[in-house]
């Protein structure tokens, strides 16, 4: 589904990522782990578009066609999304408004008829109760007042409703407590299917007991220097991010 | 600062007499003043502190080379008026009692200026002070033939009243619309002024003298529409009585200048202004917006918000002036002024002037001006959002809080749909 060969990416001159190189295949979920400032977020930024983030060598291939010449919203349109660490907040741009016209946008690119309101609150509807959100949310303006957990499940909840191809999590767990936890999960695992992949980002192996990843990563200065199956994971709750520190610190770039 | 006088004023004054009627309705005392005004101190430069980046007299000069005061008929105003309301309307400064529809509210009372009766003429220049302002001079001294809107005492007007300023012509011209509004005691109305200009390039100098009584309430719209060929000033000279309430909502939509002059005079206790202004501007546009609330008496409120969306290398000015007097005690007032610049070249001044002389009052303003918020941007594109409809959104989140003021539904319908932001 998507392979990413050699990346590298600075922001404001800095480089952060060093020469990624990951694949993922359609029904897998991966899990990405590091510590603070190792470039989860840069990765996941990186791959959505953000502007502010400069590719300065190698290659990602989306679905066979090249990522990295997309805008952000074609990226998004062609099944990319992003799952922000921090969602913004939007006054006045209505959560249904704003989801519609993401919905019609995709519907639109892919040769599709708009969505009839009567189907597409039905869709709402459905959606919604899978996350546990609360119906009066929808109405309000997106992420505006949301608590940290209304907004993560506001999240998953647009990833629902978008129905992507490849999702990445980036830590979707941060800030939420852990009933909160428990549904973003669930929604995340309900909504798997042989066709979707799936990225998880995260610092803690928390998450990992509830989204039980294929492989596990770790991202440290910017390269991956280790692969795994989910034993990785544990392994590394139990020893800690300095043994990897340790080991990883010297190797040259 | 003494500003200097060109001929500027002289040139419209020689151009203007020409063909301008008999202005018999205003007392040979204003007239004279106004005259003299004109002479003595010409269109205001930017050399003058009230018109520091609004300088009409250079922009007279330069787009009204060719004044001919050559006005074209309008026939029909069928494609500018409103479903549900009662429309009343301005020819090229005249009140076209023809075009208007036949009034039937009770309770409502249209005068043109020359069938005014004593309670009119009393009004007439009694709160656009001819010493004041050059523009409100020289409205005066060629003041179209406008009319006096008043609604008795106790009197809830169920429709709103909508007039249709038009101005037309075959080439270039000058007119001067004027309009007394009187809101008698412990009535209610809605009126919606609607400025278009439909052909020829014109500077239409707009003057209201509004009255609302003791416990009166009046919701006002202006809607600002002349085009790349319109040019405008509009003076709003308002006084509130006793307990009075008045809210304006200006939605400027297009206009190569207008530059309002909304002077609110509260006079009576326990009443309240408010005024609200959004404007959307681009190529080389100016919009110059100043307001003044006057609180000369104690426990007043008055509430002021501007939003402007500005992009190309158009110019965007608010000036809000709070003036509170030594008896105005227990004043409340505020002021907001929120921006969003599109492109590098466009420019916004905005200035809050505060002239406090009472100890125990609530004043207080904000401004703040930034691009359009990027992160959500970011936001909406990684949804499948384009640019485009992205900006749009966001845009349209930015002047909804000026929008929802906007409370006759089918007037809120028709500006979403003029901005294009649905």
């Amino acid at each position: 589904m998507i392979t990413i060969k050699n990346l590298h990416a600075s922001v404001d001159g800095k480089e952060i990522l060093r020469g990624i190189n990951l694949e993922v295949k359609a029904g897998e979920i991966h899990a990405i782990m590091g510590p603070n400032g190792s470039g989860k977020s840069t990765l996941s930024n990186v791959l959505a578009g953000k502007q502010d983030y400069e590719v300065t060598e190698g290659e990602v291939t989306f679905n066979g066609k090249n990522l990295l010449d997309m805008e952000p919203d074609v990226r998004a349109k062609e099944g990319l999304f992003l799952a922000f660490q921090y969602p913004v907040e939007i006054p006045g741009v209505s959560n249904i408004n704003f989801l519609k016209t993401a919905l019609n946008e995709k519907r639109t690119y892919e040769g599709k008829s708009s969505m009839e309101a009567k189907d597409f609150l039905a869709l709402v509807k459905e959606k919604q109760k899978l996350v546990e959100l609360d119906g009066k949310l929808a109405n309000r303006s997106v992420n505006e007042g949301f608590s940290g957990g209304e907004k993560k499940r506001n999240e998953i909840f647009q990833m629902a409703m978008l129905d992507p191809k490849l999702c990445i999590l980036d830590e979707t767990d941060s800030g939420l407590d852990i009933d909160a936890l428990r549904v973003v999960a669930n929604g995340v695992n309900t909504l798997k299917t042989k066709d979707k992949a799936y990225i998880v980002i995260t610092h803690y192996q928390r998450l990992l007991d509830h989204i039980v990843p294929d492989f596990v990563h770790i991202l440290y200065n910017g390269r991956i220097v280790k692969s795994g199956t989910k034993e990785l994971a544990l392994e590394l709750e139990a020893k800690g991010y300095d043994e990897i520190k340790k080991e990883f610190e010297n190797t040259p770039v | 600062m003494i500003a200097e006088k060109t001929n500027t004023a002289q040139q419209i004054i020689d151009a203007v007499s020409a063909s301008a009627g008999k202005v018999n309705f205003i007392n040979d005392a204003a007239l004279s003043d106004a005259m003299l005004f004109l002479e003595n101190k010409g269109i205001p430069t930017n050399k003058h502190e009230d018109y520091k980046y609004c300088n009409v007299d250079a922009i007279l000069k330069k787009e009204f080379k060719n004044l001919s005061q050559n006005f074209k008929e309008v026939t029909s105003i069928k494609e500018f008026k409103l479903e549900n309301a009662v429309t009343i309307v301005v020819v090229n400064g005249n009140y076209s009692e023809t075009l208007s529809d036949k009034i039937i509210l009770k309770g409502l009372h249209i005068n043109s200026f020359n069938n005014l009766d004593d309670n009119g003429k009393s009004i007439l220049t009694s709160q656009a002070d001819v010493n004041k302002d050059a523009f409100i001079a020289l409205n005066t001294a060629f003041s179209g033939l406008g009319f006096h809107l008043k609604v008795e005492n106790n009197t809830q007007l169920q429709i709103p009243i909508h007039i249709i300023y038009i101005s037309s012509s075959n080439d270039q011209a000058i007119t001067n619309p004027r309009n007394i509004i009187e809101i008698g005691n412990n009535s209610e109305a809605t009126i919606i002024e609607h400025q278009i200009t439909v052909q020829g390039k014109v500077f239409t100098n707009f003057l209201s003298e509004k009255l609302i009584k003791e416990n009166a309430k009046l919701t006002s719209y202006t809607i600002q529409d002349q085009g790349e060929n319109g040019f405008s000033v509009n003076t709003n000279q308002v006084k509130l009585s006793r307990a009075a309430s008045y809210e304006n909502t200006t939605i400027m939509l297009s206009g190569q200048l207008i530059r309002n002059n909304h002077n609110v005079v509260i006079s009576g206790e326990n009443a309240e202004a408010h005024l609200n202004g959004l404007f959307v501007i681009g190529n080389t546009q100016l919009v110059d917006n100043h307001t003044l609330m006057d609180h000369q008496v104690p426990n007043c409120q008055s509430n002021e918000l501007y939003k402007g969306i500005i992009n190309d290398k158009s110019i965007g000015v608010f000036n809000g002036k709070i003036f509170v007097r030594k008896d105005a005690q227990k004043t409340n007032a505020y002021q907001s002024s929120k921006n969003i610049l599109l492109s590098d070249d466009a420019t916004i001044n905005t200035k809050p002037e505060l002239e406090i002389y009472a100890n125990d009052v609530k004043c207080s303003h904000g401004t703040s001006t930034g691009k359009i918020d990027e992160s959500a941007m970011f936001y909406l594109n990684a949804r499948g959002i384009s640019n485009e409809n992205a900006k749009i959104m966001l845009l349209n989140a930015f002047a909804e809080e000026v929008i929802d003021k906007i409370t006759n539904e089918e007037l809120k319908e028709l500006i979403q749909k003029k901005l294009g932001f649905n």
